[in-house]
């Protein structure tokens, strides 16, 4: 496909605010993605991950605060000169419209001439890999064939940005998986600047460049997957990306913590001060007879994952620890749990 | 074996009932109209094609059909004119007022139609439209227009917006994505509107009378008939109205499928 220069375009979002009435869906939400890049903006339904994605593609207009594509304002552009593909939750293709005709859709509506809107519309069925079926009708399809569908229409015009609604909420799991590999795939090869929506922390991890979380109307955390996995910013955070302990306590010297329970742990990192802390230790960080920070307490529910077992362990009253490990213990027993120092991951301040 | 339950046999004989009733008009209709008798006779005492000769022969009837084809016509285009983007607005904007002019765009249903042709037609009468057929039509696509309001509304609730979205995003004007994504969309709520309209000005006899003049819609004329004369040529004219009908019916159901589903 031509023009691949325009493709190298970054997305700046400035200040964006947009409210509903009382409701305040964004909060003044910065961000930029860089050209090429594969951002993904992770929250809970009512983050405002939606109503941002809107404000990118000119669904939703801002009551402040600007957007800009490879240096060009759009905030007052209309969408449809904004030149962004977009793949909708449900992926809204036109039912009336065979497949072929979907996907020539965006050019016909640019005025390409017709012999071009033939060959571009094969090119981007041969990308996405239905070749053979442009005659039958979205109807006939499966999800995945589909979303395929969805996702050679919105990039047959050489748009300067791709916008992903949650496309995979409707696939089963072993189609999801592969159509998420598809996308990066294609992505790459493109060199589209992406911008997907997701509630789902996994798909999150496995496809960005980098994650934006967000909740209330705000962007908690920007970084890369294993940034905010690791080193979550806030409890938010952390709770929402994968499973997690968290253990509160004081700061008692340089590296040392007097959890709540009185229990004393060593960390790395933590050079001193005073003050509440959290401890964040992920599930597979914690080890069955550990020789440091170690509880002992009983064990409550234990699960087999196929590939871990996951242990519930009650430590102390009201404080139960996750433990994801290969060793098969059963309910009822008495083990001792732990952790070491580098393993925890200190957020300051009161939760 | 399945076991009958009274309930649904009650049921079933009822439907069976109210079908026969409704049909039963037909019965007498059809054989009086291929009647060999002058006056209006049931069972007929012999048969005859005389009555729909008499009808297609005499330009006394074919007038007043043309008249009334052209006026239910101009009523179906005018009401889907208006009708359409009525609903649009009625189901996209947000503004003061709407749910009282959805509820007032039903008024024409409301207003008993003897006093709406009264009220018509001091205001024609002051307008010279008092015997022109576009005043006709002007006064059916009043009554038309609530059917193609609700109907055309009901469709576009129907209707997923994102389609529309997705048009735009796509590079659509508003024009385009309504024209080639929205409209084929909501075709069968389009067509069964003007249907209704159709038949709604088709078949209408209070307004044309008072608002008509000299000149005779089909009903008006038939009205006519049957107070003057009473011959079975009516009963030919009603069994060639109810093939014509029963014909659009089947047009409707041809053209008023939607094109494919949208895919879950």
């Amino acid at each position: 496909m031509a023009a691949q220069e325009v493709r190298d375009a970054d997305l700046r979002v400035d200040g964006v605010a947009k409210r509903y009435g009382a409701v305040v869906a964004l909060g003044g939400v910065s961000l930029s993605v860089a050209a090429g890049e594969f951002l993904t903006i992770l929250g809970p339904s009512g983050s405002g991950k939606t109503t941002l994605l809107k404000v990118v593609a000119g669904f939703e207009f801002p009551d402040a605060g600007r957007v800009t594509v490879g240096g060009a304002d759009i905030t007052d552009v209309s969408p449809a000169k904004r030149n962004i593909g977009m793949v909708f939750q449900n992926y809204a293709l036109f039912p009336h419209m065979s497949v072929a005709r979907n996907i020539a859709f965006p050019l016909q509506m640019r005025g390409v001439p017709k012999s071009e809107i033939d060959r571009r519309v094969i090119q981007a069925m041969a990308l996405v890999e239905l070749q053979g079926y442009g005659e039958r009708l979205p109807s006939q399809l499966s999800g995945g064939q589909q979303q395929r569908v969805a996702l050679a229409r919105a990039v047959v015009f050489d748009p300067t940005l791709l916008l992903l609604d949650e496309p995979f909420g409707a696939l089963d799991r072993k189609l999801r998986e592969s159509m998420q590999l598809e996308v990066r795939r294609l992505q790459r090869r493109l060199g589209l600047t992406t911008v997907f929506i997701t509630h789902d922390q996994e798909e999150a991890l496995v496809l960005s460049d980098r994650i934006a979380v967000m909740d209330g109307g705000a962007i908690r955390q920007i970084g890369a997957p294993d940034e905010i996995y690791d080193r979550p910013a806030d409890d938010f955070v952390a709770q929402f990306i994968g499973e997690s302990n968290l253990l509160v306590g004081e700061i008692a010297a340089p590296d040392r913590v007097v959890l709540d329970g009185g229990t004393s742990v060593t960390v790395r990192g933590l050079d001193g001060g005073h003050g509440r802390v959290r401890l964040l230790v992920r599930p597979e960080k914690m080890a069955i007879d550990s020789a440091t920070n170690r509880f002992t307490g009983t064990i409550v529910e234990a699960v087999y994952l196929g590939e871990a077992h996951k242990l519930r362990v009650k430590v102390a009253e009201g404080v139960e620890l996750l433990v994801r490990g290969h060793r098969a213990v059963p309910t009822g027993a008495r083990v001792t749990v732990g952790f070491a120092p580098e393993d925890a991951h200190v957020i300051r301040g009161a939760g | 074996m399945r076991r009958v339950r009274p309930g649904r046999l009650l049921l079933a004989g009822f439907a069976v009932l109210v079908c026969v009733f409704l049909q039963l008009p037909l019965l007498i209709v059809f054989p009086i109209s291929f009647s060999s008798a002058q006056y209006l006779q049931f069972p007929p005492p012999g048969w005859s094609l005389q009555w729909y000769e008499r009808y297609l022969n005499s330009p006394n009837w074919l007038t007043p059909t043309w008249l009334s084809l052209k006026v239910a016509m101009a009523t179906t285009a005018l009401s889907l004119l208006l009708g359409v983007p009525l609903a649009f607005g009625l189901t996209r904007a947000r503004f003061w007022g709407r749910d009282a002019i959805e509820k007032l765009s039903m008024a024409p249903i409301i207003v008993p139609t003897i006093v709406l042709s009264i009220a018509l037609y001091g205001l024609f009468a002051n307008l010279k439209l008092i015997g022109a057929w576009y005043g006709i039509a002007i006064a059916h696509t009043l009554l038309a227009l609530p059917f193609v309001v609700v109907v055309v509304v009901a469709g576009l609730r129907d209707f997923d917006v994102n389609q529309e979205l997705a048009a735009l995003g796509l590079g659509a004007s508003r024009w385009r994505a309504v024209w080639h994504v929205t409209l084929p969309q909501i075709r069968p709520s389009l067509v069964s509107a003007a249907f209704l309209a159709f038949i709604s000005s088709f078949d209408e006899l209070v307004v044309a009378m008072f608002l008509g003049g000299a000149n005779m819609t089909l009903p008006k004329k038939m009205f006519d008939n049957i107070r003057m004369e009473i011959d079975p040529t009516i009963a030919a004219i009603s069994a060639l109205q109810i093939v014509l009908v029963s014909a659009l019916l089947a047009l409707a159901a041809r053209f008023g499928r939607g094109g494919g589903m949208p895919g879950r």
